[in-house]
């Protein structure tokens, strides 16, 4: 009897996550897919894989003539691993700092960079623009750079400084009767430390980053500095009627975002599961 | 503690640059925003300082407050469906996954967090194309249950538009409270789990009786991150219904109505001084939000600690 009860429960399990699974997946494989048929079959039969008799590239092919994706995409990696490097150094530091050392306002400075978690940046844009237009920085990947690591500080100070202070004092104390400086003991003891929450910060960071079209659209617009979900959103906009150039731009967008998630993903689930709530 | 420490400026270098950047590109704007909503320009072009004129235009003037309570009014029907839809779905999939020796929980896992990784421009168009009548997509496999008669173009509609948006968006992110659920749910310490079983609570009546009222924290932190999400959400808009927000701005949330505001829009040309009116009414929406959720709602849920 117990037996049977528990069998129902897990098939009712299965049943509900395998329901929802499908629902999560379907759009994507439904983009991916048809983006290889031709656009006869893309219409007569939305549902079927793509087979020998209505396989076709012709939508890659027109991306690849139309959009300038190679220059999108490189444009998306500088900005984004430009605002990585900043968050995850500086706000490394910084966290460092907030948890290493007593001194006056510890507190207050550590609520001060709080306010940006909950506070979006994006309330501040007219702002941002204004002074962007006043330095000469709009349309430059700069800009978004020095945006973004504004955006990324304040959680990444707040994870950062949770997992320093579980760093063993006796380690920096012997450090400091050996003499080595308080930049060394952070770069050359602490830091390794912290590796995996910094991983952890960096995927946490990285996604939104990727995938921001607001500051794009508006501190960034010019053809040689646009991001790749820019490129995409105009592209896309552009060529509404051509439906395998549309699918083809779409599963190319999810493709790297597909591939680092998958590579990322078991860091990004520790670091929820262990860090986030608390 | 006689002696004077030394002034220990290592502790400077190492705040600097994280306080700069971010009081330059955070903070500063943050204020310079609200600064300009009290300000705008004469006819004549010269900058004055207009107190609360700008707020008196945007409530009372009937073009603007219609645009701006109707954006609201679709806001908060937004957050409404997240909370009702998201987080519910979110927590019964996490209350699954926790479920001791479940198999490919990690394969479940990682999959239904893939819509969240993706960027609204993917999601958005993804959907419009799904949706869409002339591709047939939702029509067929309507058609397939016997339902077709319950399609109709829902994008496209006005009454249906923004309850789709809203949708969609919850199959966007549903990963978020399922993660930092199911994060807590595994948090809850064995012995707890033990003890309810002793006592013969099991399965549903266990997760309502113990599980949840401990989880109650986590609850309402995804709460609050719907909330500032939600109030704060333009992208998957702008990408399915562009920036006039259509059908006849049924779909027009705080967002947008910034977006068309500050840059203008086809005929329109942009205020940045009624941009960084409608920016700073949306700053006391989210801040009023995090207010009552830090000083009501957190100080009240009880913590166990284990």
């Amino acid at each position: 009897m117990q037996a049977r009860q528990n069998l129902g429960r897990t098939i009712a399990a299965h049943a509900v996550l395998i329901t929802w699974t499908l629902v999560a997946l379907f759009p994507v494989f439904v983009i991916v897919v048809n983006s290889f048929k031709s656009r006869k079959a893309i219409f007569a039969d939305p549902l079927s894989l793509p087979l020998p008799s209505n396989f076709d590239m012709v939508g890659y092919t027109t991306v690849m003539h139309q959009g300038d994706f190679f220059q999108y995409f490189l444009n998306s990696m500088i900005v984004t691993v430009g605002s990585l490097f900043c968050v995850l150094l500086f706000g490394a530091m910084a966290a460092f700092a907030l948890s290493e050392y007593r001194f006056k306002g510890n507190t207050l400075m550590g609520l001060y960079l709080a306010l940006g978690i909950m506070i979006p940046i994006r309330l501040g844009t007219v702002a941002i623009l204004q002074m962007m237009v006043a330095t000469g920085l709009v349309n430059t990947r700069t800009a978004l750079v020095l945006v973004y690591s504004a955006q990324g500080l304040p959680l990444a100070v707040f994870i950062l400084s949770e997992f320093m202070r579980t760093v063993s004092d006796d380690l920096k104390n012997a450090g400091r009767i050996d003499g080595l400086s308080e930049y060394t003991i952070f770069f050359r003891l602490v830091l390794p430390l912290v590796r995996p929450a910094m991983a952890t910060v960096a995927v946490f960071t990285m996604i939104p980053i990727w995938n921001d079209l607001w500051f794009p659209l508006i501190l960034a617009p010019g053809e040689e500095v646009k991001t790749i979900t820019l490129g995409s959103q105009v592209f896309i906009g552009q060529f509404v009627t051509d439906w395998n150039a549309v699918l083809a731009a779409l599963s190319l967008a999810i493709l790297p975002v597909l591939v680092l998630y998958l590579l990322f993903s078991r860091q990004l689930i520790r670091g929820i599961t262990a860090g986030a709530v608390k | 503690m006689a002696s004077r420490r030394p002034l220990r400026w290592h502790i400077a270098v190492f705040l600097a640059p994280a306080l700069l950047i971010y009081s330059a590109l955070m903070i500063i704007p943050l204020f310079g925003t609200l600064t300009e909503s009290l300000m705008n320009v004469t006819e004549a072009g010269e900058r004055v300082f207009v107190g609360l004129g700008n707020f008196a235009t945007l409530f009372g003037d009937a073009l603007w407050s219609d645009a701006f309570w109707n954006a609201l009014g679709n806001n908060t029907w937004f957050f409404v469906i997240h909370m009702l839809v998201q987080n519910p779905i979110g927590i019964l999939l996490a209350a699954i996954l926790s479920t001791p020796r479940l198999r490919m929980a990690a394969f479940y896992r990682t999959a239904i967090f893939i819509p969240t990784v993706l960027s609204f421009v993917i999601v958005g168009f993804v959907w419009k194309l799904i949706l869409s009548p002339i591709w047939g997509i939702a029509p067929g496999m309507l058609d397939f249950i016997g339902l077709k008669s319950l399609f109709a173009p829902w994008l496209g509609k006005e009454q249906y538009a923004l309850t789709t948006l809203a949708l969609i968006s919850v199959w966007q992110f549903i990963g978020i409270p399922m993660m930092l659920i199911y994060a807590a749910l595994l948090s809850i310490p064995d012995e707890v789990i033990e003890a309810a079983e002793m006592d013969g609570i099991t399965g549903a009546s266990q997760f309502w009786k113990i599980k949840l009222p401990l989880i109650l924290p986590s609850i309402g932190i995804i709460s609050i991150l719907t909330f500032v999400g939600n109030f704060n959400a333009f992208d998957l808009i702008y990408v399915a219904q562009g920036a006039l927000a259509g059908p006849d701005y049924a779909t027009d949330i705080l967002g947008t109505f910034l977006y068309r505001t500050f840059f203008g829009f086809q005929l329109q040309l942009g205020d940045p001084h009624m941009g960084a009116t409608i920016a700073t009414a949306m700053f006391f929406i989210i801040l009023t939000g995090v207010c009552v959720y830090l000083f009501l709602i957190q100080t009240r849920l009880r913590r166990y600690q284990f």
